[in-house]
């Protein structure tokens, strides 16, 4: 299906329009002078970008690995430890920050692809918190305090402290991360890993070596996940290891289910949903009785139960099931 | 020596207490195939209920009394709101359903306790020292934990292994189906297991409460010990449990009574007292990486 073609479908205009907006939403903001929502606007495109690389292994290939946000916490401190000893060339800091979240990625992929349910649910959940304790340990680093750090430099090229610019550039990223995840989905490994999560066995005997499979995209989403990392510690300047606190990994699970698992676009409605959601219940919660906002959670977390228990096609479902399946994109 | 002998005391202590919050972890999950992350949020609960109740009574032994089956109470409501509905679905929607319960359960606190985290004082007639041996005291209600403790894990290996209700818990564990078939009401047996399990977290959490404190958020992050506890001595097995709990409470406490000072000889005496903590909380999750790679369903786990 062409891309004009897919515009007449609601999922298609929807997405369309979705995405028309984020790319104007600088523009948009300063028009209505509302700077705040151009912040919650660049952590949202940020939250995609790690929620569409946890949806690779997560939603196509069926592995609940619950400790995603520790690829924040890698790219994060990649930076901010390079930025903190002088390094302030984003040319190095970037490609460090991935090669770093890579690396870890390969080796936690390698040990906990060895078991499966609840062990490996347990076992990602484990590596994380290991990274977080070491985060929280690192005395030169801020400890848990965290660090303010400088924002990378790219000299000539794009000043990230510049509001704007820096919300495309995440943007431009969120977008190349969504056509790679389209490849992914439809070439023949992501074939082979969505196979695997219906069936491993069948894929195994079908001559699938399915652990190096899942091995490769357990790496390329830790990659991803990494550049959200970097990402979110130059939009705050500022690295801690409460960025990667378990809690963060299970938003980042809650944002992939309710937009909808093993979709293209479903993270991204998620991770808008999930802000919208948190931003908007606050303020209707005040309308209620003043200061009930702050318990804006109370609400949420039943919210959380309902949808695990009814809405298993999450927000992507409810433009109805896509009709084709390409072989190829 | 003693100062050695005190702090593998210590580590007995903290892992009796992470035994009683892993046990029902490890029976709910074993039995109801249920991955429970809010079981956390009943040992925060338990400790705030103590609270309220020890207020009330003025007494700690009374409060702590009626607020285990205040507790369980609290565990058999929600299972029938929450948790049965959750028995048939996959682990990513329980980990999804009981993530959302954390929140609530943590605002829930907020609203009715407020934002400001409460202490427990340690009883009267606890608040000494016993020697344990001649020449070497110890506080008396640590060791008070420790004989709980150690009376709960007993009654219970005593329940699982002797009675009737164990005997089904056992079945339950190897075949949910199976026992169902043979006209056991599961439903009641499930219920009883979780409420079980939730006083075992509430007990875990009023006895820790005079150690630390009565905060927001307290069980989360011990309920991911108890995670790595239950992984590591293999879900549904006690035993492996209570092993698991053991060698944990070890590496934990003999890690930050002995680390800062081993590291205090090549690093600066903050930076030795700033990294210790986090070294030995690496240790544990480094032990239960290598007895996953060794065995990937834990010690005493069932082979598939």
């Amino acid at each position: 299906m062409s891309f004009i073609a897919s515009l007449r479908t609601p999922r298609g205009l929807i997405t369309a329009l979705l995405l028309v907006i984020l790319a104007v939403l600088p523009l948009l903001t300063q028009a209505f002078d509302q700077r705040y929502l151009l912040s919650i606007g660049t952590r949202i495109v940020i939250w995609a970008i790690a929620a569409v690389s946890l949806n690779m292994i997560l939603g196509y290939g069926g592995l609940v690995s619950f400790g995603h946000a520790v690829f924040f916490g890698i790219g994060g401190y990649a930076v901010g430890i390079l930025s903190h000893h002088g390094v302030a060339s984003g040319w190095i800091q970037w490609p460090v920050a991935i090669i770093a979240a890579t690396l870890w990625a390969a080796l936690v992929g390698a040990l906990s692809l060895r078991t499966r349910g609840l062990y490996f649910i347990m076992i990602t959940l484990a590596f994380a918190q290991l990274v977080f304790y070491v985060g929280g340990g690192l005395e030169a680093y801020g400890a848990d305090d965290g660090l303010n750090i400088s924002r990378s430099r790219f000299p000539g090229v794009i000043d990230l402290r510049d509001k704007a610019s820096f919300y495309w550039l995440c943007f431009a990223l969120l977008c190349g991360t969504l056509w790679f995840c389209s490849r992914f989905a439809n070439s023949r490994f992501g074939l082979v890993i969505r196979g695997a999560k219906s069936n491993d066995l069948r894929m195994t005997a079908l001559g699938f070596p399915v652990f190096r499979y899942r091995l490769a995209a357990f790496t390329l989403s830790g990659a991803f996940g990494g550049l959200a990392g970097i990402l979110l510690a130059n939009e705050g300047a500022y690295i801690s290891p409460a960025m990667m606190s378990w809690v963060k990994s299970g938003d980042l699970i809650v944002i992939v289910v309710l937009g909808g698992m093993g979709t293209l676009f479903g993270p991204l409605y998620g991770t808008i949903a999930f802000f919208v959601l948190e931003e908007s219940l606050k303020p209707i919660l005040d309308l209620f009785h003043k200061g009930w906002g702050e318990y804006w959670q109370i609400v949420f977390g039943p919210m959380l139960v309902l949808i695990a228990l009814y809405a298993k096609g999450g927000i992507d479902s409810l433009f109805g099931s896509p009709k084709e399946w390409r072989r190829h994109g | 020596m003693d100062y050695l002998l005190l702090q593998m005391l210590n580590g007995v202590q903290l892992g009796l207490l992470m035994f009683l919050l892993a046990a029902g972890l490890t029976l709910t999950f074993g039995i109801m195939d249920l991955v429970n992350l809010a079981h956390g949020s009943l040992y925060m609960m338990g400790a705030y209920i103590a609270w309220t109740l020890i207020g009330w009574t003025d007494s700690f032994v009374l409060g702590a009394l009626l607020a285990l089956p205040a507790t369980f109470l609290l565990g058999i409501v929600v299972e029938a709101v929450v948790m049965r509905r959750l028995y048939v679905r996959d682990h990513l929607e329980q980990v999804l359903a009981t993530f959302g319960l954390i929140l609530f359960f943590n605002e829930l606190v907020r609203v009715i306790w407020g934002p400001a985290g409460k202490s427990i004082a340690v009883p009267a007639f606890l608040n000494r020292t016993v020697e344990i041996l001649p020449g070497v005291p110890y506080p008396a209600y640590r060791f008070a934990i420790i004989v709980v403790g150690a009376v709960v894990a007993v009654l219970l290996a005593w329940l699982v292994a002797r009675t009737r209700i164990g005997m089904l818990i056992r079945a339950g564990a190897s075949n949910r189906r199976m026992i169902g078939a043979l006209g056991i009401n599961i439903e009641l047996l499930f219920s009883l297991v979780f409420g079980l399990g939730a006083v075992f977290a509430g007990l875990a959490g009023l006895m820790a409460a005079p150690l630390t404190s009565v905060k927001i958020g307290m069980g989360d992050d011990i309920l991911i010990l108890a995670f790595v506890i239950i992984v590591i001595g293999g879900i549904g097995s006690i035993k492996g449990a209570f092993v698991a709990a053991m060698v944990v409470g070890q590496i934990d406490i003999v890690g930050r009574a002995f680390l800062p000072d081993l590291l205090k000889t090549f690093l600066s005496a903050s930076a030795a007292s700033s990294a210790a903590p986090a070294i030995s909380q690496v240790l544990i999750y480094v032990v239960m990486a290598g007895v996953l790679v060794w065995r990937p369903t834990g010690l005493f786990g069932q082979r598939t």
